[in-house]
């Protein structure tokens, strides 16, 4: 194993054949390699989400991120970008479907490709790879820390965002959550009924509440930032996609 | 914790951004993650002008106690300006 990976910018098809830009990182041998469509969270296709992007390729995927806010900003940098698309209440879910199964096509496609994709999301992108588990041919999701799966934003957000907890029973492939214990969005409760929702429709997934952390516990470059269940919740992050993209 | 929570204002002025001085149009309040001061969350003001695109922008990310002093501040300079400077 030459440990090889190469990582660039690249265009891709998302949501109604529109070219959107995104990080695709990979390793470089003949393969297979299993995928990963990286969601990245609401501030945007910035530094911090690449390199989880390229931490995938180190381990052995294929992994794309999709730029979700091409569309408002092209060319802007991640932080101008955000604060558009944030003022525009976030992304619509049926474009953020079209762009996932846009990145997901293009993995499938490549000449390294087990044909196995999975979904990873962080912040709204925990959401986001819920929604994608319900609504794209994906064969496993993770979802960090995703909110207003089961309940709206509060009253006063502009968000558009809204629950999607009525979409469990479409749900059509294995799930992995992770979730901080000190986390107001979700709360533990939300994650209580989401995991009896999927319980419910006899949905395969396996859900973890880490001590200590609340929002954002993954994110290196922030103060939410928990070691310890950052680097658990990565070896079950290694374990899920192990198993079930045969990575 | 993504808030969303968010106050748009209609402005008119000027700011300076990465590529110089451009005229101001609206302004986003709001309390959210940061992208640079090192808090979970801030309190941020962006000052835009639609018309020039994502990258006019003027942005501040300020924790709590300081945007309560930079709002009382700038009332506070604006009620010793003599009116008729401040009229119309």
């Amino acid at each position: 194993m030459s440990n090889q990976m190469l990582a660039e910018t690249i265009e891709m098809e998302g949501f109604g054949g529109d070219q959107i830009e995104a990080y695709y990182a990979r390793p470089l041998g003949a393969g297979p390699y299993g995928s990963v469509v990286v969601i990245h969270h609401m501030p945007g296709y910035d530094e911090a989400t690449k390199e989880i992007t390229r931490k995938f390729a180190y381990h052995g995927y294929q992994a794309v991120c999709p730029n979700l806010y091409s569309r408002e900003a092209p060319g802007a940098s991640p932080d101008d970008a955000a604060a558009t698309a944030r003022a525009k209440g976030g992304v619509p879910d049926g474009r953020l479907v079209g762009d996932v199964e846009g990145a997901a096509r293009f993995l499938r496609s490549q000449s390294a490709s087990n044909s196995k994709v999975g979904v990873i999301g962080y912040c709204s992108g925990g959401r986001q790879a819920f929604l994608s588990a319900c609504s794209v041919e994906v064969d496993a999701a993770v979802v960090c820390y995703g909110a207003f799966i089961v309940s709206d934003p509060p009253a006063e957000s502009p968000s558009k965002a809204k629950s999607i907890v009525h979409l469990a029973p479409n749900v059509r492939c294995p799930i992995l959550g992770l979730f901080g214990a000190e986390d107001k969005f979700p709360t533990p409760q939300e994650v209580a009924q989401l995991d009896a929702e999927l319980n419910k429709y006899s949905k395969e997934h396996d859900f973890h509440i880490f001590e200590g952390a609340g929002h954002a516990f993954f994110a290196v470059d922030r103060p939410s930032y928990r070691p310890e269940a950052a680097n658990e919740g990565w070896q079950k992050v290694w374990t899920f996609f192990g198993k079930h993209l045969g990575g | 914790m993504c808030t969303y929570v968010t106050e748009h204002v209609e402005i008119a002025g000027s700011g300076k951004g990465a590529n110089g001085w451009f005229k101001l149009g609206e302004a986003s309040v709001y309390f959210d993650h940061p992208v640079h001061v090192p808090l979970e969350h801030s309190l941020n003001i962006d000052f835009l002008q639609p018309e020039l695109g994502p990258s006019a922008r003027v942005a501040v990310e300020l924790d709590v106690a300081s945007a309560r002093r930079l709002a009382e501040a700038i009332l506070s300079t604006l009620s010793q300006v003599p009116k008729e400077l401040t009229q119309g």
